[in-house]
């Protein structure tokens, strides 16, 4: 008999922790390091586990979570509190994390994605608050050949929040969307910057695959992921992988499996003896959190528009089309930026100032590797540019070119064609002379053209522009020529 | 400099100097003296900065030359070796910190050196403040000083040991179940344990998170509220302490008993209690009926008899977790002979930690496991709860309660140290105080001869609301100042 892996349905859950943007640590007042901070120097007596140092919950990190809870239209907790979750390792300075345990801040909460056009709802599990361990580095003494591990502490206390879906997922085309809209929200309301190769948004899914109505299976977490295509590619991996155990009679083992990119595979992490009791019990040192009514709705109120709703504005207010409108709400910059250069402008502006932004800005952007909202351009200077496109002082061809100079250099566009003498050429007299000195010096293409060869004029229209540089509309060069050309020679 | 200046309280030392009849500077010198002569048999210190202390008087007689008016200015006093001090090594009685020097101060510290204090030295303790004892140090047991073949009770042995010895005014020891009460009673000191909030915890060496509070050893009820003066007040680096006003205690101290309802539970009068003991306690009893108390000895608190049980659970609970974290890695003894990462970490607890410290980390990891925890910490807590409740309904009802410290005056080294629940029934009488996280004192208010001929102090427990010092500090002080049993000095 032969099987496919079509016949079963796959399973996903994801927890996704992203560091929150917080400028002080989780329960000290250590400013948070960057990735170019000196090993040990964002430390003080509470992260590195000093005896007798005790926590204070860093404020700001329970209103980002309660901020992404009411946009992940959760439940927020009236009273949450956190909880110590027990386990040894180097890198864990009091030998004990502190996370949320039974309590959280946010439960019951749901996202929209989009896969294929179709709109579909993932339950959010819980948000959570807890700390981020320290690092280590292992090394190898050059001379001895000593094996050691050195401990960074800088990360130790970093503030994270964990965000827990439903099993609700059951593709990696719905796992990836589920990534990329809450990396998105999580941008809109500045909790964080969501960046997964930088490792401040870290994400691993659970995938089990089952016969369609039957009991969930055996759950494999995926870690070791550091991108959207890591995640595709690993879950991809996994169904296809567990499909064949089963199809081979075998069962699929419980267990942790890191991705491992340059061979493609997701290989098995070295399986613990025996399960981990990590022995939750409530934190002694910090009271609970008590979170007031007022506090939310004061939470509510600083809720930016979020992407969903905005895309939805951008197609009513706008007449964008869908896909504009969503390539357009992608950030708040870039929804921000097309706003202001559009400038309530008519349907029509919009969508030029769409095409551009989604179109030279974005390819000049990728160039660089650079957001929006560093680029020299302003909405300003694109809607000048656009004016000045719309009025005939310069051509679509010539309006690339400016843009170009003005993304390098940041001019203002009027300053560029003033400079460069781009203006487009609107006397006729001056283009009348170009075109009698292009048919008279074209006596071949002329005669082809008369002998009913009409694509001849586009020769004659290049000659043209030559002679004009660039500064003459290719229409009234064509409508000229056409003119003397129909003239007895 | 004769020893008499040594024996007195602080108040009484802090006039002298304020007086310009001694100076900070002498009182150091002759306290460390007295340590020469003396601690080598009581063995109250693992640590003495002399230098340090020399340093801290000098600068405190400028103060004092200034107008400085704070009585702790120049005193010289001993902290408890559970408090970290900057640059001050700080062992918590363990040989895992063995090599241990904070690179911060407890926030005590921090308030105390403001103060002017002079601090002395680091008291000898049980391992983690594990023990009512003093045995289970990594550095020696301490010596009762009333009979030096005796335990000074604990935690804070070394601390009761140095004030009722003379190598120190006053102390501050930290009290978990009873481990500054217990030792004041059994070395004839005062000893206070204010309520849980009262006193920052940041810089105390956890033992149990939800129970630990820093307090004083003193030889009198007002030093002793002069040093919460000191000391309390909300900290914003400990969230459990309680930012609420601290009264001026001094104000109120002397304002007597008269009309004061005082409850004397009965459940407090357990089985197998020393009569001596248990006479002296009810002396003591008649004595502020005497000075114008309403005594109500019909009070129960029946929960009593579970709170060492509560106990005995959430305080090595929180233990496994907080003393999680000396692996070796970071700080402290690290053993480096298991050649690998994990035996290293492993072999620094084997051989870093004591026998009751492993114990209580076993016990606690036990009653957190899955499977356990619900009957067990989960049960704890509910019960904590009862006994809170309790003691609210009997606060309703009176100002403060009365009870003895301990069942017996202080027992021999050596004694219970093969059994663990002996010792553990040494606080039945304090741990109930600490479940409910209320304040509590222990006064001197009587001697009993044990068999052996030693002469032995007992303690007088007064109990209050929370946050509601300034009346037991008034009992107390009204009880103590119609006696002489505070101005007895060990025969040493």
């Amino acid at each position: 008999m032969t099987r496919t892996a079509t016949r079963y349905e796959t399973v996903i859950g994801v927890e996704v922790h992203a560091q929150l943007l917080t400028r002080s640590k989780m329960f000290c007042s250590c400013s948070q390091p960057t990735p170019e901070s000196p090993p040990n120097t964002h430390v003080d007596p509470t992260c590195l586990g000093m005896p007798g140092a005790m926590p204070v919950i860093n404020r700001l990190a329970v209103e980002l979570t309660i901020l992404s809870g009411l946009a992940l239209n959760c439940e927020i907790a009236a009273e949450a509190k956190f909880d110590r979750k027990n386990y040894h390792y180097p890198d864990l300075m009091k030998g004990y994390q502190i996370s949320e345990y039974d309590m959280p801040i946010c439960t019951n909460g749901w996202l929209d994605i989009e896969v294929d056009g179709q709109t579909k709802r993932i339950g959010i599990t819980r948000v959570h608050l807890e700390e981020d361990t320290a690092r280590l580095q292992h090394a190898k003494d050059p001379s001895t050949g000593e094996q050691y591990s050195l401990v960074d502490v800088n990360r130790s206390g970093v503030p994270l929040m964990e965000v827990v879906s439903e099993p609700d997922i059951r593709s990696a085309e719905e796992a990836r969307a589920y990534l990329q809209a809450l990396r998105r929200i999580l941008r809109y309301i500045g909790a964080s910057q969501a960046n997964m190769d930088e490792g401040n948004m870290r994400c691993e899914p659970n995938v089990s695959i089952r016969e369609p109505g039957a009991e969930f299976g055996q759950k494999v977490e995926l870690k070791n992921i550091n991108s959207f295509k890591h995640a595709f590619d690993a879950i991809k991996f996994e169904e296809k992988r567990q499909a064949e155990v089963l199809d081979s009679g075998g069962t699929v083992a419980q267990e942790t499996r890191g991705w491992r990119e340059d061979i493609g595979e997701a290989v098995p992490q070295r399986t613990k003896e025996f399960a981990e009791d990590y022995r939750y019990f409530p934190e002694p040192d910090l009271p609970p959190l008590l979170i007031s009514r007022e506090w939310v709705e004061e939470m509510r109120a600083r809720l930016p528009e979020l992407p969903d709703a905005k895309r939805a504005r951008f197609q009513e207010q706008y007449g964008l089309t869908a896909y504009d409108a969503r390539v357009l709400a992608e950030s708040t910059a870039r929804a921000d930026f097309f706003e202001a250069a559009t400038a309530g402008g008519s349907a029509e502006r919009a969508k030029t100032v769409s095409n551009w932004i989604t179109g030279d800005f974005a390819r000049l952007l990728n160039a660089e590797n650079a957001e929006i909202q560093n680029a020299r351009v302003t909405p300003e200077s694109l809607a000048a540019l656009i004016d000045l496109q719309e009025a005939g002082t310069i051509s679509g061809k010539t309006a690339k070119a400016v843009f170009e100079e003005m993304f390098a250099l940041g001019k203002a566009p009027g300053e560029i064609v003033k400079e460069k003498g781009l203006e487009q050429i609107t006397s006729s007299d001056e283009v009348v002379t170009s075109v009698e000195k292009v048919i008279a010096d074209n006596a071949k293409a002329v005669e082809d053209y008369r002998g009913g060869k009409e694509e001849a004029i586009k020769f004659l229209v290049g000659q043209v522009m030559r002679e004009t540089r660039g500064r003459a509309s290719p229409d009234v060069i064509t409508e000229l020529l056409k003119e003397k050309l129909a003239e007895k020679p | 400099m004769a020893d008499d200046v040594l024996r007195l309280t602080m108040h009484q030392a802090a006039g002298l100097l304020r007086g310009g009849k001694v100076s900070s500077v002498e009182l150091t010198q002759a306290t460390f003296e007295r340590m020469r002569a003396v601690n080598e048999q009581v063995n109250a210190f693992i640590t003495e900065s002399e230098e340090e202390a020399l340093a801290q008087a000098a600068r405190a007689d400028q103060m004092i030359a200034d107008g400085e008016e704070n009585p702790l200015t120049g005193i010289p006093a001993a902290i408890k070796d559970a408090i970290v001090t900057k640059g001050v090594r700080t062992t918590a009685g363990s040989r895992i910190l063995e090599p241990f020097v904070p690179v911060y101060d407890a926030n005590v510290i921090t308030l105390l050196k403001e103060t002017g204090f002079v601090m002395v030295g680091k008291t000898n303790m049980d391992e983690f403040a594990m023990g009512s004892s003093g045995e289970n140090s990594a550095y020696g047991p301490t010596h009762n000083p009333w009979a030096l073949d005796r335990v000074p009770g604990g935690s804070s042995a070394g601390s009761a040991a140095a004030v009722a010895s003379g190598m120190a005014y006053w102390a501050l020891g930290s009290d978990t179940g009873g481990s500054v009460r217990q030792p004041g009673a059994l070395s004839g000191v005062v000893g206070l344990k204010p309520t849980y909030g009262r006193v920052s915890r940041y810089g105390l060496i956890a033992f149990g998170s939800s129970l630990d509070q820093i307090g004083a050893l003193t030889r009198s009820v007002r030093d002793a509220a002069t040093v919460l003066q000191a000391i309390a007040g909300h900290d914003q680096r400990d969230s459990t302490s309680v930012p609420i006003e601290v009264p001026d205690y001094n104000a109120t101290i002397g304002d007597g008993v008269k009309g004061l309802r005082v409850g004397v539970p009965r459940e407090y009068f357990v089985e197998g209690m020393d009569s001596d003991v248990r006479e002296a306690v009810e002396k003591a009893i008649a004595q502020l009926e005497g000075l114008g108390a309403e005594i109500d000895t019909d009070v129960s608190l029946p929960s009593t008899a579970h709170a060492l049980s509560v106990y005995y659970i959430i305080a090595p609970s929180e233990a496994s977790a907080n003393l999680a974290r000396y692996d070796g890695v970071k700080y402290g003894f690290s053993y480096d002979e298991g050649g690998s990462m994990w035996a290293d970490m492993e072999g620094t607890r084997q051989y870093g930690f004591g026998e009751e410290v492993k114990r209580r980390i076993m016990i606690g990891t036990y009653a957190l496991s899955t499977g356990y925890y619900d009957a067990y910490y989960v049960k704890a807590q509910k019960v904590r709860t009862l006994i809170r409740r309790e003691f609210d309904a009997a606060f309703e009802k009176h100002d403060v309660l009365v009870a003895p410290v301990t069942p017996t005056a202080a027992f021999k080294i050596g004694e219970k140290t093969d059994d663990p629940l002996q010792m553990y029934l040494n606080d039945v009488l304090t741990i109930p105080v600490s479940i409910a996280g209320l304040p509590g004192i222990s006064v001197p208010c009587g001697f009993t001869t044990a068999d052996d001929g030693a002469r032995l102090p007992i303690g007088l427990q007064v109990i209050a609301k929370p946050f509601d010092e300034a009346t037991m500090f008034r009992v107390a002080h009204a009880y103590e100042q119609s006696t002489t049993w505070h101005e007895e000095f060990p025969p040493l």
